[in-house]
């Protein structure tokens, strides 16, 4: 059995009237792997690691591929990355930033499991 | 009081170096500091500046943690130059129009390439090569050449030669002395270098002078460069040219404002890197030294300490000119010079080895009695330079045989090896940064440092040309293992174990998951470094389907989407053609498909078919019309056997022994979609000539009149390596036992990532060890290898039929999850028939 646990993680800047768009069962996420959604025309990265959920741009500035979900992911020093397919640079799932640069970051997006459905904020 | 104005005039390497030595000196309290700034950035790593063609950029390359001048009130200028200084209103005045006062100065303005007075130097698509603007220049250019020329040999130019190399120009080199790099090598040593450089591709022209370069009319103004003249009457067609024939020093300043300049240039300084005016200093590459310019920046580093500390405490620190050893990889060909490397000592006398064979030349310098060593020059292999350097530097008593240093160790006899230990403290270990023995080892101790990052990082040896890292790091080993700590092998921050560690644990504990092995022997959640190396464990040791659940988020996307990454996220198709053997009829699905899917089409280095493009939710669909027509997955995305190549061997070829392309089959068949460190590769030819190059593979097998003979351990890419024969003349049977315990005794016993090469050069007792290991059963483990790779054999099931059966799996062949759409920002242009990604400057375009 899946244990469903409610996780918004807290965006850079608050959100003021965060709508919240279901984008699919947390089921449909194998656990440590990444899933991409298309919401607002936005393609956004959705991660699973057990049953924790983030969600990051899908760009990969490195490569400018649309790519991250399908990284690996794992953690440094506790902190959950992803590590791009395409050239390996890793990024804070839970802020953004490069850990091998520190001028590049991907977007983050306000993220959260609901009744079991994976819901990705989007601003208002 | 009021603080007194310094001005430092540049902002290059060495200008910024004394900036920072003020800093770390605190001196920024006491000066106001204000410095300018020609280039539109601050100071760079011009040292490494090729790189910004192999993709660092202006960021990468700069030496300024950004805000640090801010924080230390140093007030920079960038993109303003200085154009005057006048001594007696002691004032500088800038090209923007400030006029500063200053109590002291710096010069520290480098210098500019010499571009020889030739005719028609200034036509389109002649360059220099110094500054990021310039390559910015030539790599634009480049796009619309064919055809490069660098003029000048040396150092630079080579460097620069390289680049148009990679940049997949036809490169020429043109040298107007008899030889390359004159001023680090002697004539045997120019030789052997221009044998090297030209069998990678690049054409050297010595002794040539140019007269003139021509536009494509013979004119030599207008247009575009298209025909270099030389004096001996021949010519040359290019489309670019590069000047790299020296520097000259920028001392323009110094001059107009009557400072002292030698005869060819440079401002005059003494010891204390003074001026002939006290409150004037000059350092770096515009300084002269006796009579000396610095092309190097290991000697301006100096001059910039030593500036810096003469400003804060006159009567210190002295220059006392600077070591122009040099080792540099020039278009992958080391080369060395240091100490006295052309004999001008008095009495002394040479010792040089000159090898045709491996295209070497060594030479080492000793004084009269043969007891201590002046200096040498090293071709084609500098792997002594750091060793030898030392004792040059440390004025090491030699062995009684000095060419012994020469020579790699001899059987039987020892050889003299100088460990790091035996050095003094003082001894310099990293020239660019001047780092000593004593502080790197300090270090080490107070800051308890544990890896070779860390310590390039506290002390900056190692972070200039690199040269000195292999002493850096046997100095790392030798003071852990002083301090009784093991050296690390840990893979990464979650496992305390090495690839051989995790594999016997897995195989001994019967360790069947990613988890499992986490929670037992690991920490943390792991990462892109240990997830695939364990997925590829238990893929080599229980060959279960990689994207079951539990293993599905250890695979690198290769492995988790059966299909290699290609640049824009889209994937390659490659399904195996065992042996390189196709039937009409599979060749037409293939075409079909390709045709259907509008897929790039290729034929492989390997002997099979390479379709490009496909997306994501297009895989499943192209796997299952390959599937259905009896084609498998060949694994090209995977760390396993990649393919067999083979000749046609004697079915049709007039000089074949044995029938190369069954046994290819045969041998691929049975190794398919076996898991390594490393990806692996073989091939089979049917008699001596080798026609399928079985002597650059992981494993290769050529047909002799008795039978087969193995070779292992070979390899193209990089770094190529001959595969080594094994034994001879075996039966078939026999020769797959052979491979079936070599194979599983690399994956057993390999680090993550090293193919059989690399795996054999570090064997402990190489070839012969493995001879034993394998043919003579000494470790008693054959019987087990051969049981595992049985095993493979016998549960090896092709991983496209297994998904594309599978609808659970399927779900994850799509690029989003709650949209049934492919990737919007995919595009195609369309070039020789066929569709390909855009280029970054076609991207614009395609978008509209
Ligand atoms: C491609 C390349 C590869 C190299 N490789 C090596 C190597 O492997 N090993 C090695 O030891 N050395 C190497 N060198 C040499 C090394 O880069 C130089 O020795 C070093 O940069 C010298 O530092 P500098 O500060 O004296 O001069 P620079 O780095 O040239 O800095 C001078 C700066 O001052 C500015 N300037 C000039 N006049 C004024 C003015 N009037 N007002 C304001 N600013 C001004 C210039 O624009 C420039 O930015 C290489 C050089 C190049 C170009
Ligand atoms: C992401 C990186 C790489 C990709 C996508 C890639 C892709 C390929 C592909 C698709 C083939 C044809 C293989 C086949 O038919 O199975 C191939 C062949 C080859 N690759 Fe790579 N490769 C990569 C990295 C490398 C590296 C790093 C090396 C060198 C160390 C290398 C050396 C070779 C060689 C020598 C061949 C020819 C093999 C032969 O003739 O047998 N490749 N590569
Ligand atoms: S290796 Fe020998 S048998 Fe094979 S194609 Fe070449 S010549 Fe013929
Ligand atoms: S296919 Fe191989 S050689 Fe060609 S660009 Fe890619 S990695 Fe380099
Ligand atoms: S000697 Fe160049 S980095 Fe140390």
């Amino acid at each position: 059995m899946i244990q469903i646990t409610s996780l918004p993680i807290v965006p850079e800047t608050p959100v003021t009237s965060t709508q919240w768009q279901t984008v699919c069962a947390l089921t449909r996420i194998i656990p440590n792997t990444g899933v991409c959604a298309l919401v607002n025309d936005e393609q956004v990265a959705i991660f699973r690691i057990g049953n924790e959920v983030f969600a990051i741009e899908n760009y990969d500035p490195f490569s400018k591929a649309y790519v991250l979900s399908r990284g690996i992911v794992g953690d440094r020093q506790g902190i959950p990355k992803v590590a791009s397919p395409i050239y390996k640079q890793t990024f804070n799932l839970i802020t953004g930033d490069c850990f091998e640069d520190e001028t590049v970051k991907v977007k983050v997006f306000p993220v959260q499991v609901v009744d079991g459905q994976v819901q990705v904020g989007i601003s208002g | 009081m009021t603080k007194k104005n310094l001005v430092v005039i540049g902002n290059g390497m060495v200008g910024h170096k004394f900036l920072q030595c003020l800093i770390d000196k605190g001196a920024t309290d006491d000066w106001n500091v204000i410095t300018f700034c020609e280039e539109p950035r601050v100071a760079y790593d011009r040292v490494n500046l090729s790189g910004f063609f192999s993709g660092k950029t202006a960021g990468d390359l700069s030496l300024v943690e950004p805000g640090l001048y801010h924080e230390n009130k140093i007030q920079i200028h960038i993109g303003d130059k200085v154009d005057r200084i006048d001594r007696k209103t002691k004032t500088i005045t800038s090209t923007n129009g400030l006029t500063i006062p200053y109590d002291k100065a710096v010069i520290a303005t480098g210098s500019y390439p010499f571009v020889p007075p030739i005719k028609g130097k200034d036509l389109e698509g002649t360059f220099v090569y110094r500054t990021i603007e310039d390559l910015e220049g030539m790599s634009a250019y480049a796009k619309q050449s064919k055809i490069g020329v660098v003029v000048g040999g040396g150092l630079l130019g080579l460097e620069c030669a390289n680049a148009l190399k990679n940049m997949g120009l036809e490169t020429h080199v043109v040298e107007f002395a008899p030889r390359l790099m004159p001023v680090q090598v002697d004539e045997v040593g120019g030789d052997v270098l221009k044998e090297q450089i030209e069998s990678l591709g690049v054409k050297v022209h010595v002794n040539k002078s140019t007269i003139a370069i021509v536009n494509e009319d013979g004119q030599i103004e207008g247009g575009k460069v298209h025909t270099m003249r030389f004096a001996d009457g021949t010519e040359l067609h290019t489309d670019m040219i590069v000047f790299s024939a020296g520097i000259r020093p920028r001392d323009e300043l110094a001059k107009d404002c009557g400072l002292a300049v030698g005869e060819r240039g440079g401002i005059i300084i003494n010891p204390a890197c003074q001026t002939s005016d006290p409150d004037i200093q000059a350092i770096g590459e515009c300084a002269l030294y006796e009579n000396r310019i610095y092309g190097l920046v290991a000697p301006g580093y100096t001059m910039a300490t030593v500036a810096a500390d003469h400003l804060c405490e006159p009567e210190s620190n002295q220059f006392q000119g600077a070591d122009m050893s040099t080792k540099l990889k020039l278009l992958g060909v080391d080369v060395a010079s240091f100490g006295d490397a052309f004999a001008r000592t008095d009495g002394s006398r040479e010792i040089a080895i000159k090898d045709t064979v491996k295209g070497t030349y060594k030479k080492l310098v000793v004084n009269a009695s043969g007891s201590q060593l002046l200096g040498g020059i090293l071709v084609g292999d500098a792997s002594a330079y750091g060793n030898l350097v030392q004792l040059v530097q440390n004025a090491i008593v030699l062995p009684p045989h000095p060419e012994d240093l020469l020579m790699p160790p001899r059987e039987g006899g020892s050889s003299f090896s100088m460990g790091v230990e035996s050095l003094p403290e003082s001894a310099q270990i990293c020239s660019c940064n001047n780092v000593t023995k004593g502080q790197i080892c300090t270090a080490i101790q107070e800051q308890n440092l544990l890896d070779i990052g860390a310590v390039k990082k506290c002390t900056t040896a190692g972070t200039g040309c690199g040269g000195c890292v292999p002493l850096v790091t046997d100095l790392l080993k030798a003071e852990l293992k002083a301090a009784g700590i093991e050296v690390k092998k840990d893979i990464c921050e979650h496992f305390a174990y090495s690839r051989q560690e995790l594999y016997s644990l897995i195989r001994t504990h019967q360790i069947k998951t990613f988890d499992e092995l986490l929670d037992r022997h690991g920490k943390g959640k792991g990462c892109e470094i240990c997830k695939p190396a364990v997925g590829s464990i238990l893929a080599s040791a229980w060959n279960d389907y990689v994207l079951t659940p539990s293993h599905a988020g250890l695979q690198d996307t290769n492995d988790a989407f059966l299909a290699n990454i290609q640049k824009d996220g889209t994937y390659s198709v490659i399904p195996r053609i065992p042996g390189g053997e196709i039937t009409p009829a599979m060749l037409i699905v293939i075409g079909e498909v390709a045709r259907d899917f509008a897929l790039y089409t290729k034929i492989t280095g390997a002997q099979r078919i390479d379709l490009l493009g496909a997306r994501v939710d297009q895989l499943p669909l192209i796997w299952k019309r390959l599937v259905d027509a009896g084609f498998e997955s060949g694994h090209a995305y995977g760390k396993a056997l990649r393919t067999v190549k083979s000749c046609v061997g004697s079915t049709w070829c007039r000089f074949g022994v044995q029938d190369s392309t069954s046994l290819a089959i045969a041998v691929e068949l049975r190794y398919r979609g076996l898991r390594a460190p490393h990806k692996l590769k073989s091939a089979v030819s049917g008699c001596t000539r080798e026609c399928a190059e079985a002597q650059g593979k992981d494993f290769g097998i050529i047909a002799t009149e008795k039978g087969w003979n193995l070779y292992v351990c070979g390899n193209g890419g990089i770094r190529p390596q001959h595969a080594q024969l094994i034994a001879e003349d075996l039966d078939q049977e026999t020769l797959i036992r052979y491979i079936d315990r070599f194979l599983m005794f690399y994956i057993r016993t390999a680090n993550r990532l090293e193919r059989t090469a690399t795996w054999l050069n570090k064997l402990e007792g190489g070839l012969d060890y493995l001879k034993q290991v394998i043919i003579e059963d000494s470790l008693g483990i054959c019987a087990e290898l051969e049981a595992e790779m049985a095993y493979h054999v016998g549960t090896y099931a092709c991983e496209w039929k297994t998904t594309i059966e599978d609808p659970e799996k399927l779900q994850r062949f799509n690029h989003f999850v709650n949209v049934d759409e492919p990737d919007p920002s995919l595009m195609r242009v369309e070039e020789r028939g066929q569709t390909r990604p855009p280029y970054e400057h076609e991207r614009q375009v395609v978008a509209r």
